[in-house]
Order: C-alpha cells, then sequence, then structure tokens
C-alpha cells in the first residue's frame, strides 16, 4: 500500500483540504474504524457484563475481544494485564493513587524526566506531597536527549518509582526505556511507561521492555476519543486497590464492605466505553494490516525530509535532537522573535495545521528557557507535500513580521 | 478568515512589536497579573489614579501579538478616562469581540482599540484579545471600586 492508498481510507481528507501536522495531539480516524464502531451500535449494542440475554453477551465479548486485541498488540503475558481507561492521562492517575499512594512512604523517591507530559508529573507531584516522599527530575543535554550519567545519578536505591515517556511529545526525543529499564530494576525501582507517543509508531513489546506500566491512549493511534489503555504486570496489578469504585468492579458488597472482583476488573468501575473499545480493535487491525515497517518507512521518508528543510530555514529555531535514530515524528520549532500563537493562526490561513503552546509540558519549557513552541507532529498519511505546505506557509509568516522584528 | 492583514495590521502590528507602553510604572497604585494558562501569555498591568481618573498605565510580560498589541492600544485607549468612561468602554471592547455590539456610534468610542475588531472571526485568538481588558476589568471592580 502507498501513501495515495492510505489516505483514502481516511475521509477527513476527502473532505479536507488541510496539511494536518498535529498528530501528536490526535490522529485523523480510518473508515475502518468509524465503520466499526457504526456497526457496533447498528448490531451490538448492549450493557456488557450484565444482561442474561444473548445482546448482551454479544456487547461483552466484542469488549473482551478488544481487550485480548490490545494483549496481543504489546505481547502481554496475560490479558487481565490490560485495563481499559479513559486515555493515558486517566491510566497514570490509577497507577499515582493505587501503586503510588499506598506504596510510597517518606524517603522514598519518585524520579521523573524533565520532559514528562503534565499527567505524568502533576499526579506524582500530589502524592509524594501526600506521602512525604521525594519527585526528582531526569534532565536533559542541549542534543534534547537524557544522558546515561543523568539517569545514573537521579536513579539510586531510594528511588521506587521511575515515570518515563518512550517519546517526548513536545521534542520528539526516544528514550532509550529498555536501559532505564533495566538500571532502574537493578536499583529496585517500577517503571511506568508513557507510550502515548511511541505506539502509533513503533512495535511495542512489554515483556521484551519489561515495563511494570506501559499506558497509551487510543485516539493518538486511529481510534475514537474516549479510550486508552494501562498494561500492569499480573502481580502488581493484583496487589493495588481499585481506584475508582461503583458498578462491576465488586464481588460482594454489605453495608459497611465490600470485597472486590479480580484484575482486570476491579479498575473498571461503571460502564464502560464499549464503541472506544471496538474502535481501538479495529485501529489495532489497520495498524497491522499496514504493518510497523511500512508505517516506518513511510514516516522516515516524511519526517527527513522535514527535517532537512526546516534546518534550510534561518529564521527558524529547532528543538531537535541531531542523532535521527533517536528521534521520531514530532519537531518543535519557533520563529525568532515571533509567537508561536501568531505563527499556528498564519499557518491555519494555509490550511497548515499545527499546534502551538506549551504542549502540557511547562517544566520542560522552563528548563529549556522558553514559553512555548509550535509543533508539527506527523503520521504515516502525512506526504512531502505537507512539508512543503508547512514551509512555504512559515514563509508567508516571517515574511508579514520580518519588519516588525526586534533585532 | 479572508486576509490576514485585517488582523495583522500596521497598528496592531507596530504596537505589539514595539510598544512604548510596556515599561514599569514607578508609584503605580495598583497592578495585576493577567494569566492565559492555555497558552501561557502573562501580562502585569500598572495603574495609577489621580482621584476617578486613571492618570498612568503601563505593562510588561510576554506573548503573542495580539495580546501584547491589545494591552497597549486599551492602555492608549483608557488613559485620561474616568472609572465610569473605562469600565463603558471596556465593556463595548469585550461585545465587539463577542460579536454582540455593532453600534458604530458605540464602537467609536474605542478609538484605536476597534483595530481588533476582526479578532471577532479567529474565534481560537478572543482570549489573546481580551487578556489586558479582562485584567482591568478586575482591577477596576475590585480594587479601584
Amino acid at each position: 500500500m502507498n501513501v495515495e492508498e492510505i489516505r483514502k481510507d481516511f475521509p477527513i481528507f476527502a473532505n479536507r483540504d488541510i496539511a494536518y501536522l498535529d498528530n501528536g495531539a490526535t490522529t485523523q480516524k480510518p473508515i475502518q474504524v468509524i465503520n466499526a464502531v457504526k456497526e457496533f451500535y447498528e448490531k451490538y449494542n448492549a450493557n456488557p457484563h450484565r444482561g442474561a440475554y444473548t445482546l448482551s453477551l454479544e456487547a461483552t465479548e466484542k469488549y473482551e475481544n478488544a481487550r485480548t486485541k490490545v494483549a496481543k498488540f504489546i505481547n502481554a503475558k496475560h490479558r487481565e494485564e490490560i485495563i481499559f481507561s479513559k486515555n493515558a492521562t486517566e491510566s497514570l492517575n490509577l497507577i499515582a493513587y493505587s501503586y503510588g499512594m499506598e506504596g510510597l512512604k517518606s524517603g522514598d523517591e519518585v524520579t521523573l524526566s524533565i520532559m514528562e507530559h503534565h499527567s505524568n508529573l502533576v499526579p506524582w507531584q500530589k502524592i509524594t506531597k501526600a506521602t512525604g516522599s521525594k519527585l526528582n527530575y531526569m534532565y536533559i543535554n542541549d542534543e534534547f536527549e537524557i544522558p546515561e550519567e543523568e539517569i545514573k545519578k537521579k536513579i539510586t536505591n531510594k528511588t521506587k518509582i521511575v515515570g518515563i515517556t518512550h517519546v517526548s511529545n513536545s521534542l520528539g526525543t526516544k528514550n532509550d526505556i529498555k536501559k532505564i529499564i533495566k538500571y532502574a530494576h537493578k536499583m529496585g525501582a517500577i517503571v511506568i511507561v508513557d507510550g502515548s507517543q511511541s505506539i502509533p509508531h513503533m512495535k511495542i513489546d512489554v515483556q521484551e521492555l519489561d515495563a511494570d506500566f506501559f499506558v497509551f491512549s487510543g485516539h493518538k493511534m486511529l481510534s475514537p476519543l474516549g479510550i486508552g489503555a494501562l498494561y500492569g504486570k499480573k502481580a502488581l496489578l493484583e496487589k493495588m486497590t481499585p481506584f475508582l469504585m461503583g458498578g462491576d468492579m465488586i464481588e460482594y458488597v454489605y453495608e459497611q464492605d465490600t470485597t472486590f472482583a479480580e484484575v482486570p476488573y476491579k479498575f473498571e468501575a461503571g460502564t464502560q466505553n464499549v464503541e472506544g473499545a471496538v474502535g481501538l480493535d479495529a485501529a489495532i487491525d489497520y495498524i497491522e494490516n499496514i504493518g510497523y515497517d511500512k508505517i516506518q518507512e513511510i514516516e522516515q521518508d516524511v519526517v527527513s525530509y522535514a527535517r532537512e528543510e526546516l534546518s534550510k530555514l534561518d529564521f527558524l529555531s529547532l528543538y531537535l535532537t541531531p542523532n535521527k535514530e533517536n528521534h521520531s515524528s514530532v519537531i518543535s520549532f519557533n520563529i525568532k522573535g515571533i509567537h508561536p500563537h501568531d505563527v499556528a493562526s498564519i499557518l491555519d490561513t494555509e490550511g497548515v495545521c499545527v499546534r502551538s503552546g506549551n504542549h502540557c509540558t511547562q517544566p520542560l519549557m522552563r528548563y529549556l528557557k522558553i514559553d512555548s513552541t509550535c509543533r508539527a507532529s506527523f503520521y504515516f498519511y502525512n506526504t512531502k507535500e505537507d512539508v512543503d505546505r508547512l514551509v512555504k506557509a512559515l514563509n508567508k509568516a516571517y515574511d508579514m513580521f520580518k519588519k516588525y522584528i526586534k533585532e | 478568515m479572508e486576509d490576514l492583514t485585517d488582523v495583522y495590521n500596521e497598528l496592531i502590528m507596530e504596537h505589539s512589536m514595539n510598544s512604548y507602553n510596556k515599561r514599569k510604572l514607578e508609584d503605580a497604585d495598583y497592578s495585576e497579573v493577567g494569566h492565559n494558562p492555555n497558552c501561557g501569555d502573562e501580562i502585569t498591568l500598572e495603574i495609577k489614579m489621580n482621584g476617578d481618573v486613571i492618570e498612568d498605565m503601563a505593562f510588561t510580560g510576554h506573548g503573542c501579538a495580539i495580546s501584547q498589541a491589545s494591552t497597549s492600544i486599551m492602555i492608549d485607549t483608557l488613559k485620561g478616562k474616568t472609572i465610569n468612561e473605562a469600565k463603558e468602554i471596556i465593556k463595548i471592547f469585550i461585545d465587539m469581540i463577542k460579536r454582540e455590539t455593532t453600534n458604530e456610534e458605540e464602537l467609536k468610542k474605542l478609538e484605536d482599540a476597534i483595530a481588533f475588531r476582526n479578532v471577532s472571526n479567529m474565534p481560537a485568538r478572543v482570549k489573546c484579545a481580551l487578556l489586558a481588558w479582562h485584567t482591568i476589568e478586575d482591577i477596576l471592580n475590585k480594587k479601584v471600586g
């Protein structure tokens, strides 16, 4: 399949004349995913896990099949290790409250990277304050990467939890999480990997990585909004207490006490987002049908081209590792002297969709001594023409502003 | 939007990039920080009053061209006005941006600030244009009375 054929699967490109470069925020959806959701409501809709009638059993089957699909997709050992959530943020909050709040004590340390999204950072501020433990950060070097000595300095025998994003949503830096996990385990810490920006682009094998927890959002990998997943090693999940209480996550409920269901159900309170799970199932099929090899081939072609073309614009500041092998599909930049929101507005008039702002990484921005950036993030349906449109629009923005820019 | 220069016009560009109102005010009576957490724009407005009249005003901070120019032009417009006159102009400006007034007689009272009229066609930037105006509204309501 070539890119032209792939793009035909995405109805939005027939309806909107845009260069969609905000895939780090959310991806567009192929017709196969849209149809799977539609088919669910037309043929299978009922409340799963509750009814004794055929329709409810079939809805349950659809939902549980999606769990099995996700488990195989990331090579989890057991299907019960997959918990459905709203998104990566909810998955990370679940871990922070259920694992962190009960497992941490005074003197313990939690180590994050400075490039974490607020969703893997703000919960840890609350948990470390509440438990009297300490929050540490691994900082980046001038190549926007975490140096090995920083990992060894910040992960110590006091560290109980390491939170690390697989790929930075602001910089596109790909962290060597396998190495970090191995070292953290040696020091006696567990590792939570935020895979939101990696799983859309690369094959994930949680057993090979030996990740203790791995979270992601479905909507950044072709699924509907509002469905995400949490992988956790079964032994850890079994020890954890539930995060949300309510229907379907219980065993026996008495007036004063309750016993809880087994994993994964004890973490899935209330009626779940079955259409989302069904959509995620279809999205995984779509990705596997194209194949990660092909996805990487297309993306490397377009992202390399973007790196080259953007590097030629001397009015741009790029926040980009020079090491291509450590870079994924996100490029952050600024036009010197022009605020990124103005740049994004001008790009918008040329049909170029980029994100501008702090990308939910304020501590990273502060560390880099900037307020915000523009961010172009790519997926396998992007083309070199999209890059050309971006470059043309950037030239337009610079031309409009240059006579006013103070030296 | 039809034409970008409807928003990024000469007046707005000049004020955003080279504002004479961007300075510290000695002996300010009131100071207030305005912040858009989503985009990180942050301004500090300072006011010096003379009885009922806004005698002087200045700002510091950072943000996009629209928020910076809007702050600077607001200062030009409101300086020398009484509190009640200022409150009326602030209301007209906010109504204009939110497309709740097209009354030309009222809009004339905005003086140069009418340059932001077309921001109402850019929903993503409405917050930028209103940042300073909401900040001074807070000062006049809470502090000056």
